[in-house]
């Protein structure tokens, strides 16, 4: 028996979350009727894993309990985003769901599923990554139900449900595999009995690597593993939207980079081939059926599936300025993200959600601020120069160019031409017709402030990119 | 010819059960058939496990899922009422999409899956060190494997929470006196003294 005793340092953030998600459990239970209470705990904590992954960040990179968890930079860098991108989904709930009657296990469940990522990124075995996988979107599946009147809401969990249930198989049916080529469930080892097998013998990788490839591909929602995306987000509560269309994303990339770069990369050639099928089809079904929606929450449904093509360009280039192009591409789209949908939820009253693009119409003359922080969003989903989207389509399109993919590149640069329309349609609504609505707008202070911070942090990273450009390059250690 | 080795035979009773079960539990119209084909499914895996020197594991799959697990959801699936005629229409309609998906991926695998891997050859056969299973794993669960297993039961904590979530419905418009809200009461609250100009009474 080789035991060695673990490093909890290593784990601290996972300790001081899980800690504090069964202390706002407890609270929940005892003092029923508080929801601010269980609203500041779930901040604190969520807060307080970010500072903990902040203080830890360096360049050190170990594995610990047992080779079941790495510390890294990539690890800490998605941590610090996961955290800080629930925390803004949490501020953006709080005033929907006590109209809506959506109860305080909302929070506990966003937290259980934090803690799930968390786990996942930090993973250096198989075993981990489905744990953390299943740790993450177990809570999901229970969130978007919570509303219990809403006959939609239920039918998008059953179909999250079942749709995730055969993602994991597949995942679980393709790691299987590889356990059984390589004999082990530990990343780096796996990686290195792939080394020794002969090259004829990789036939068997390719098969398990179709499975692995399908069930990320269901986690991202990558077309043609896209389906579940536009129901599911359109029957969730809005709030339940904003989280689980932002910081699941970032972890999903955090998987699959433990994944293919970690224990894959000797057959780098094969998952390239598989991966610009999915970015290919992704960006083309993502970009053209966006133009035909007219509910805003499934047009952003569409154009996350689109986004998730062009992150992959990043993945699939293959070599380390790829794939820290693919990290900066994944956490400004989060931030986009989940300020879409909060904007969305600003909107919404009790009784009337503003998920129709209609509803949008004259809402300068409405509110003039609010138009502009939706413009700034719009603008840097599209990727308009002075946002913080186009620095990212940037990245991405050149890590495709290095790797001599001119084609994929002015492929990817033309339907982004397409995407644009149905971005400034929703600026086009907001800025040049009539209000259909004359019904004040009344949001929450502290969600306007947010919805600002949130907008406005596109405009500031657009116009000075380069220190989270160089966060992401020391991740992968450039 | 060798002959074939018995526990190949056995081996390849308890995997046609197992295979032959689980497309029952999907082709048969009535559910609780259905669950009873899935009982079998598990009673021959265990007996694939026991053959892979898994005991623990097993016999963990006979007491937990098939004397728990399956008899709840036996339960569960008599007390729905489920319309039987329309499943069976649908199950034709998606049979041949299905089979087609089905054929591809056994052919696939066929080509695919190497038998230095994946045979008898390599099915753990006396390479276990010595001791029983349950000591083995009892040794490493809470050692090398600590990790994953507390992530294992934060995953079925939220199981339970997710469920009770779910399923649970608070009162709702239950009256119940608040007692300091009560007594912190200020007489401005109740009473309101209104000034009315007197009247005159009229003739």
């Amino acid at each position: 028996m080789n035991f060695q005793f673990p490093h909890f340092s290593a784990a601290l953030p996972e300790i001081f979350l899980l800690s504090m998600t069964c202390l706002v459990l407890l609270t929940e239970l005892f003092m029923k009727y508080s929801r601010s209470v269980v609203y500041v705990l779930s901040q604190v904590a969520l807060l307080g894993t970010a500072i903990l992954f902040i203080l830890g960040f360096n360049n050190i990179s170990y594995t610990t309990f047992n080779g079941h968890l790495i510390f890294d930079a990539l690890g800490s860098l998605l941590g610090i985003f996961i955290c800080i991108i629930a925390c803004i989904a949490f501020i953006y709930a709080k005033h929907y769901t006590r109209d809506r009657n959506i109860p305080n296990e909302y929070y506990i469940l966003g937290l259980f599923s934090t803690l799930g990522m968390l786990v996942m990124v930090t993973a250096q075995s198989f075993l981990m990554i489905y744990l953390g996988l299943e740790l993450l979107s177990l809570p999901l599946y229970a969130m978007v139900a919570l509303q219990k009147d809403s006959p939609t809401a239920t039918e998008a969990a059953m179909k999250y449900f079942v749709m995730g249930a055969i993602a994991s198989g597949m995942l679980l049916y393709g790691l299987s595999l590889l356990y059984g080529v390589s004999g082990s469930l530990n990343l780096p080892a796996v990686a290195s009995a792939i080394t020794t097998m002969p090259e004829k013998q990789h036939l068997v990788l390719v098969f398990a690597l179709v499975f692995v490839i399908a069930g990320l591909g269901f986690k991202l929602a990558a077309a043609p593993f896209h389906m579940w995306a536009p129901d599911v987000y359109t029957g969730a509560p809005t709030a339940v939207t904003a989280f689980l269309a932002s910081a699941p994303k970032i972890a999903a990339l955090g998987m699959a980079f433990r994944l293919l770069i970690t224990a894959l990369p000797q057959i780098v050639s094969q998952w390239h081939e598989l991966l610009i099928i999915l970015s290919v089809l992704s960006i083309t079904i993502g970009n053209v059926i966006a133009i035909a929606q007219s509910n805003l929450k499934r047009m952003l449904a569409y154009s996350a599936i689109a986004h998730i093509g062009y992150m992959l360009l990043g993945l699939l280039s293959g070599n380390a300025q790829g794939y820290s192009a693919a990290l900066f591409y994944i956490l400004v789209y989060s931030i986009m993200s989940v300020g879409g949908f909060g904007m969305i939820v600003l909107l919404s009253r009790r009784g009337f959600e503003a998920e129709n693009i209609e509803d949008f119409k004259g809402l300068n003359s409405r509110n003039p601020w609010l138009a502009f922080m939706m413009m700034l969003l719009m603008l840097s989903m599209a990727g308009v120069p002075p946002t913080v989207g186009f620095f990212a389509k940037l990245l991405v399109l050149k890590a495709v160019v290095q790797t001599q993919m001119v084609w994929l590149a002015v492929f990817a640069v033309l339907l982004a031409i397409v995407g644009a329309f149905y971005y400034l349609r929703v600026i086009k609504t907001m800025y040049f017709d009539a209000p259909g609505d004359p019904t004040p707008i009344a949001c929450a202070s502290d969600t306007r402030l947010m919805i600002s911070i949130n907008s406005l942090a596109l405009l500031v990273l657009g116009i000075f990119p380069g220190a989270l450009l160089e966060v992401c390059r020391v991740a992968f250690g450039l | 010819m060798n002959p074939i080795p018995i526990s190949m035979l056995i081996f390849y009773l308890f995997a046609g059960i197992a295979v032959l079960s689980a497309i029952m539990v999907i082709a048969s119209n009535n559910p609780v058939r259905g669950v009873l084909f899935l009982v079998v499914t598990f009673i021959a895996s265990s007996g694939m496990w026991m053959m892979a020197q898994a005991e623990f594991l097993s016999l963990i799959l006979v007491l937990v899922y098939v004397g728990a697990v399956m008899t709840l959801f036996l339960f569960v699936v008599m007390m729905i009422n489920i319309e039987l005629t329309s499943q069976k229409r649908k199950f034709s309609y998606y049979l041949p999409f299905g089979a087609g998906i089905i054929l591809l991926l056994v052919l696939m695998m066929l080509i695919a899956l190497h038998p230095q891997y994946f045979s008898f050859g390599s099915m753990p056969s006396g390479v276990l060190p010595k001791g029983a299973n349950t000591e083995l794993l009892g040794k490493v669960l809470y050692t090398n494997y600590a990790y994953p297993f507390i992530v294992a039961g934060v995953l079925l904590l939220t199981a339970i929470i997710a469920a009770i979530s779910l399923v649970h419905r608070r009162p709702r418009d239950c009256k119940s006196q608040q007692v300091t809200e009560q007594i912190k009461t200020r007489r401005e609250l109740r009473v309101r003294i209104v000034n009315l100009p007197s009247e005159k009474k009229e003739d």
